[in-house]
């Protein structure tokens, strides 16, 4: 059976930990290893702070929405702004490519959301903001050790 | 939540963090290390991150944005106490190329005592 979550926030920094925590507490029900769990919140860290600095240019007013699915041992994770959009998505997921130098972003974020997810999914339009999609294996991955 | 520590023992400065390094505490961190770099002069900074169970690239820009400071001074930068998650961010980002990494302060402080001179 599927089970569904959505949360939405202002786009302020100190809601970036309620969103990682809020996806996590969801996910805990798969039983997920520590390392699992770790890597879906850094996701979920560095999709929602690209949502606040650069699809709101940090403006508070902005409302992030997180919405989540469980089905088959799989986490389905959207989070969604209505920002500024990304106007080239391959320059973007490039290692180290960042349009804010001065606020010392090290450009790793999409880099890391592909490395820590199963599979990762940009739609971005400079009218309507970005979606950021990622699934994740959690259950059935741990070893039984005798 | 991030609670920030500093301590000097001459030209090494040391940052303890603990907590979860996000975006919203990182331009604290960075403010904070900046200070106590200019306060005590220091060349060398050693981050001891064995009380931080979570960091994100907002860190990394952080601790990168910092390595550029000391490295002008022709200091070095060493992390120490990395946990799983952390370690992987610093492997993806290509930070272990360019700073020193130990399992503990001790050992940093050690090294930097024995061969601050070394050349990376």
């Amino acid at each position: 059976m599927q089970n569904a979550m959505n949360v939405s926030f202002n786009a302020l920094g100190e809601n970036e930990a309620f969103s990682r925590v809020a996806v996590a507490s969801f996910a805990a029900k798969l039983n997920p290893t520590v390392d699992d769990l770790a890597e879906l919140k850094t996701a979920v860290s560095e999709a929602v702070t690209n949502a606040i600095i650069h699809g709101y240019d940090s403006n508070p007013a902005g409302i992030v929405y997180i919405s989540a699915t469980i089905e088959d041992g799989e986490i389905d994770v959207v989070v969604r702004d209505e920002g500024q959009g990304i106007g080239n998505i391959e320059q973007a997921k490039e290692p180290l490519f960042t349009t804010r130098p001065e606020m010392e972003r090290a450009g790793m974020g999409f880099t890391i959301m592909e490395h820590f997810t199963d599979r990762l999914e940009i739609e971005s339009s400079t009218s309507s903001g970005t979606v950021v999609r990622f699934k994740k294996r959690l259950a059935g991955k741990r070893v039984n050790c005798v | 939540m991030v609670t920030m520590k500093a301590e000097a023992q001459g030209k090494v400065l040391i940052i303890r963090l603990t907590g979860e390094l996000d975006h919203y505490y990182s331009e604290q961190v960075k403010e904070f290390t900046e200070q106590q770099i200019d306060a005590n002069q220091s060349q060398h900074l050693i981050w001891n991150l064995s009380g931080l169970p979570f960091m994100d690239s907002s860190g990394l820009g952080v601790i990168l944005g910092r390595y550029r400071q000391v490295n002008e001074m022709g200091g070095s930068v060493t992390v120490c106490g990395l946990n799983t998650q952390v370690k992987r961010l610093f492997q993806l980002s290509g930070l272990f190329k360019i700073m020193y990494v130990d399992q503990t302060e001790q050992e940093a402080l050690d090294r930097l005592g024995e061969s601050s001179c070394k050349t990376l």
